[in-house]
């Protein structure tokens, strides 16, 4: 991100520091909420006295660790089987001219538009039928062949100068190896973006969980917090902001330290 | 040889989209033409009488309205905000990462858990919007989300803020695509900032704010889990949305037959959208 | 003779065997309260198997009450082991729709288990009840009173140890209790009833207060549109739209409980279910009161229920009714209910030294209880998803005045009478 671009009017400067504030205070009232008592919950007063009890029965309340596990698992195992099968579709879409090409790419990009969320219905009867509803593989699947992660590899392969494949064949490198060895290295960045996105995403997730899941030991954060803080239950206020809090750190940590990465990566992969 | 390889490389992703996109998607439209069969009374062929039912059904017909005034009400404003936003953090703003990061933060948190926050906010009497304004202007309590008038607005802003940093990432990169001599050659002018954003930084973003329309339209039928924390639809389905009336049919009601109906009709919207983005892109493609 | 002996021996071991046998329960139960009650079912569990060698049960926390029907119909439908699950009240018609439960009488003999089939609260065997067959055991069940802030009422000059008796009486108290600041915005509402969440539960009880009930023992009818029940509605929705007491629009179940103890309405219908949640952050003095009369007092109950699955032996199903028994029995009952705040499910639990005690330092604990003898079903038909969120629609269009309460409860009424035309 360079420097560009002249010094905004004060106005403007004004505005912009109005909305970022503003933009923010959702985040800043649960901190507020989650450290302070019950009784300040929705009293402001400077002094408020800070406490950690909030974390401490959200913790009690919920089996976080366990979902925590689960949505570590859930995102771990996503995303590995995304950039492996990513990576050699992407491949077969950028270098290899066979039959029914364009067709088929035709068809991987329909599921940019129907995404796995819009055929909740459908997709949870083929996961009983697989005997896979409330299993970790079961959230995931239907993700797993990312027409968005397809697109974006083939798109990066693309514009790998031939030359360096051809210079790998020669070395008696197989269309496997030339794979790893020269496209799989060239593409990082993309990987990095792709990987970022997907993360965010799928910790994020909630539809298709909470439909798929029904026990403890599959519920990913997403589903547990909205269990845990349902408003049927009348959970304070306080634990359900320190419930939050804990659920989106993860997240919030790696995305403050690496906000650059962050940014450019979604920038990266929202461009193509 | 290259047809082997192509498509053995292939295979295991199209079996995943085929068995998880294709098969379904299909599956739905089949399974739309049959009543929803339980152990008393099995499923039969009805053609198209959950069509039927639903062109008579007055929910459908107010889910689709909502979600019409759900796309209108969020897409156009947070893409404003989102351009703004990046003008500004494109500018030399003072602590301008930190404003970037504030622009950004709502688009990493799940939305389940910052509807939760919302909720307090919009909770009459002891909610923040209600104690601002009480002491700022002095107004009576409103009950936010119990009033059919208020309730869709409110999971509006719920949603602009939190896409609008999203969106904003997109036009910053385009943004910085721009050549700064550009802006140079305009300050030699003296164009104002305003004129130029008009006569030239507009027109450039405009693929940008293409590409951002069509993925917000997408985004507008998706966008269904604040609804599971703040309203649950309601009242009376004042803030339900079509993907959400779905599941409530699929797994409240076990209606399959009649939820798949209503994917069908999502299918459709969404499919038109895909003509419409094609036919942008490939306008892009002659534009450039 | 030696092989006759052995034979005999043989014969002998074999017949001994059967008796001898593990017979397994395995059973499905959700938890819609707070605290480590996993524990205490764990608990009863094994102190059942003592007494009863021979069987062994195997508990499952299956989630809340939707996540435990379909855990339980996908184990069934899946082959793995259920005998009896404690599921929602309410889906005893989708249960027998599944066809996968068959009733208690069946297994229910001897004249003593026939008696205690009939021991428990009738409220609470409404929802249980099918065709004159039992099918649902009354386990964790709650029902919804009134809480009063004590402080609110003294300032607004009225008796704090006296709830309202009637709904006249509600209306004209909850205006007394309405405070404006100086610029005539409401600073406490008199008297606030959710309507997110479960509209269909509170209304039920406006309508019984009213003289009805929503709708028959089969399950497929509903009495949505009696004149008397609109003009329940009615009722609810004066409250807002012209007496002033309750905010206009819907309340949200949620954050109702915040709002009350913050001291934002004197009054507050809720579930027992949130005693102790009230008890623990009330700054203020509060009663616990039965709901007010119309015609009559009245309040719907809700919860959880014993089933017995169909694809059970004989074996299990005695198994099964002897731990049932056990788990009822009226000490157990007693015990429960001071572990979870659940109403006792039968009278002579109340007469047990540990509730009397409990009861006696906590009054508001029997306030429940005492309101039983008005209580009815929660709401449950056939098709009861949709049934019942025709009501809800038509009861939050009404309070939020998007239609008068004969329109939308008529139209609620209309389409119900499609939706259950096939089973009557």
């Amino acid at each position: 991100m360079t420097a560009a671009g002249r010094r905004a009017p004060l106005l403007e400067t004004a505005a912009a520091w109005l909305l970022a504030v503003l933009w923010l205070s959702p985040l800043l009232y649960a901190f507020w909420a989650a450290f302070h008592p019950v009784a300040y919950a929705t009293r402001f007063e400077l002094f408020a006295p800070l406490t950690l009890e909030n974390f401490a029965r959200a913790w009690t309340y919920a089996p976080f660790p366990r979902h925590f596990l689960n949505t570590v698992m859930l995102v771990t195992m996503i995303l590995a089987a995304q950039l492996v099968l990513c990576t050699l579709a992407g491949y077969a879409f950028a270098r290899f001219d066979f039959a029914g090409r364009d067709v088929a790419f035709g068809l991987v990009l329909v599921q940019l538009l129907i995404m796995p969320e819009v055929l909740i219905v459908e997709n949870y009867r083929i996961m009983s039928r697989l005997g896979l509803v409330d299993t970790i593989l079961g959230i995931g699947l239907p993700y797993m062949a990312s027409a968005f992660g397809i697109f974006l590899l083939r798109q990066t392969f693309k514009t790998v100068p031939r030359e360096l494949e051809d210079a790998a064949r020669v070395e008696g490198c197989s269309f496997l190896g030339v794979l790893w060895r020269v496209y799989v290295p060239l593409a990082r960045p993309t990987y990095l973006a792709y990987g970022l996105v997907s993360v965010s995403y799928h910790w994020n997730n909630f539809l298709w969980p909470l439909v798929i899941t029904n026990t403890v030991e599959t519920r990913p954060l997403t589903v547990g917090l909205a269990i845990f803080g349902a408003p049927e239950s009348g959970v304070d206020w306080g634990v359900i902001s320190a419930g939050t809090i804990m659920a989106v750190a993860p997240l919030l940590v790696a995305f403050l330290l690496f906000q650059r990465q962050f940014m450019q990566s979604f920038m990266q992969a929202g461009i193509k | 040889m290259k047809h082997v390889y192509g498509w053995l490389l292939l295979t295991p992703a199209a079996i995943l989209l085929v068995g998880f996109t294709h098969y379904p998607a299909a599956a739905t439209l089949f399974d739309s033409l049959f009543s929803t069969g339980t152990v008393v009374r099995p499923s039969r062929f009805v053609g198209i009488g959950n069509y039927a039912a639903l062109a008579d059904d007055p929910i459908f017909w107010q889910v689709l309205g909502n979600n019409f005034w759900f796309a209108l009400g969020t897409i156009p404003t947070s893409m404003t905000i989102a351009m703004l936003m990046a003008i500004w953090v494109n500018d030399r703003l003072p602590a301008r990462a930190l404003a970037r990061m504030a622009y950004f933060t709502p688009t990493v948190l799940p939305m389940i858990a910052v509807a939760n926050l919302w909720l307090f906010f919009y909770t009459p009497q002891i909610g923040l919007l209600d104690q601002i304004n009480a002491a700022l202007f002095n107004a009576p309590s409103h009950n936010w989300l119990g009033d059919p008038r208020t309730v869709l607005a409110c999971t509006m802003v719920m949603v602009i803020w939190k896409e609008a940093g999203f969106f904003m990432i997109f036009y910053l990169a385009a943004l910085q695509s721009l050549p700064p001599e550009l802006e140079e050659a305009a300050r030699m002018d003296g164009a104002s900032r305003w004129y130029f954003f008009r006569r030239v930084t507009f027109p450039l973003l405009m693929p940008t704010t293409l590409f951002v329309l069509v993925n917000a339209t997408i985004n507008s039928f998706k966008l269904v889990d604040h609804l599971f924390i703040l309203t649950k639809g309601g009242p009376d389905n004042a803030s339900s949305l079509l993907l959400y009336y779905i599941y409530q049919v699929a797994f409240s009601f076990f209606d399959t037959a009649y939820a798949s109906t209503l994917t069908v009709v999502l299918l459709l919207l969404l499919a038109g959208l895909a003509l419409v983005q094609f036919q942008l892109i490939e306008r892009r493609v002659h534009y450039r | 003779m030696r092989t006759l002996l052995a034979l005999l021996l043989t014969g002998l071991l074999a017949a001994a065997t059967p008796a001898r046998a593990q017979t397994e329960i395995t059973f499905y139960y959700p938890i819609a309260v707070g605290g480590p009650l996993t524990k205490v079912i764990d608990g009863y569990a094994r102190a059942f198997e003592k007494e009863h060698p021979g069987v062994k049960i195997n508990p499952i926390y299956a989630g809340n009450y939707d996540d435990a029907r379909i855990r339980a119909l996908a184990a069934l439908k899946a082959g793995q082991p259920a005998q009896i699950s404690v599921l929602y009240s309410i889906d005893l018609y989708e249960l027998i729709e599944q066809d996968v439960i068959v009733p208690w009488d069946d297994v229910a003999t001897t004249a003593e288990e026939k008696a205690w089939l009939k021991a428990f609260y009738p409220a609470l065997m409404m929802n249980g009840t099918y065709k004159g067959k039992v099918y649902g055991i009354p386990f964790q069940r709650s029902t919804i009173v009134l809480y009063w802030n004590k402080d609110a009422f003294k300032e607004a000059g009225l008796d704090p140890e006296k709830a309202p008796a009637d709904w006249t009486e509600m209306a004209q108290m909850a205006t007394k209790l309405v405070k404006k600041d100086a610029r005539g915005n409401v600073e406490r509402w008199g008297v606030m009833v959710p309507s997110t969440g479960y509209p269909y539960w509170m209304f039920q009880a406006f309508a019984r207060q009213n003289g009805h009930d929503l709708m028959n023992p089969e399950g497929n009818r509903t009495n949505y549109a009696h004149p008397d029940v609109i003009a329940a509605l009615q009722y609810w929705r004066d409250l807002g739209a012209k007496d002033r007491v309750m905010p206009e629009g819907t309340v949200e179940w949620g954050t109702l409980r915040q709002q009350f103890t913050e001291g934002k309405t004197a009054m507050m219908w809720h579930t027992t279910g949130n005693l102790t949640a009230v008890k623990n952050s009330a700054k203020f003095p509060f009663g616990v009161a039965m709901l007010p009369a119309s015609k009559q007092r009245g309040s719907p109950t809700g919860g959880g229920n014993f089933y017995l699955f169909k694809k059970t032996t004989p074996a299990e199903r005695k198994a099964a009714l002897d731990f049932v028994k056990w788990m009822t029995t009226p000490e157990r009952a007693a015990d429960w209910s001071i572990a979870t705040g659940y109403v006792a499910v039968r009278p002579e639990a109340y007469e047990t030294p540990k509730l009397k005690q409990y009861a006696a330092d906590f009054p508001q604990a029997v306030v429940a209880r005492d309101q039983f003898k008005f209580a009815t079903a929660e709401l449950a038909t056939f098709q009861t998803g949709r049934v019942r969120k025709l009501l809800d629609d038509a009861i939050q269009a009404a309070l939020t005045g998007q239609r008068t309460p004969a329109e939308a409860l008529k139209a609620a009424q209309t389409e119900a009478d499609r939706l259950l035309k096939p089973y009557r």
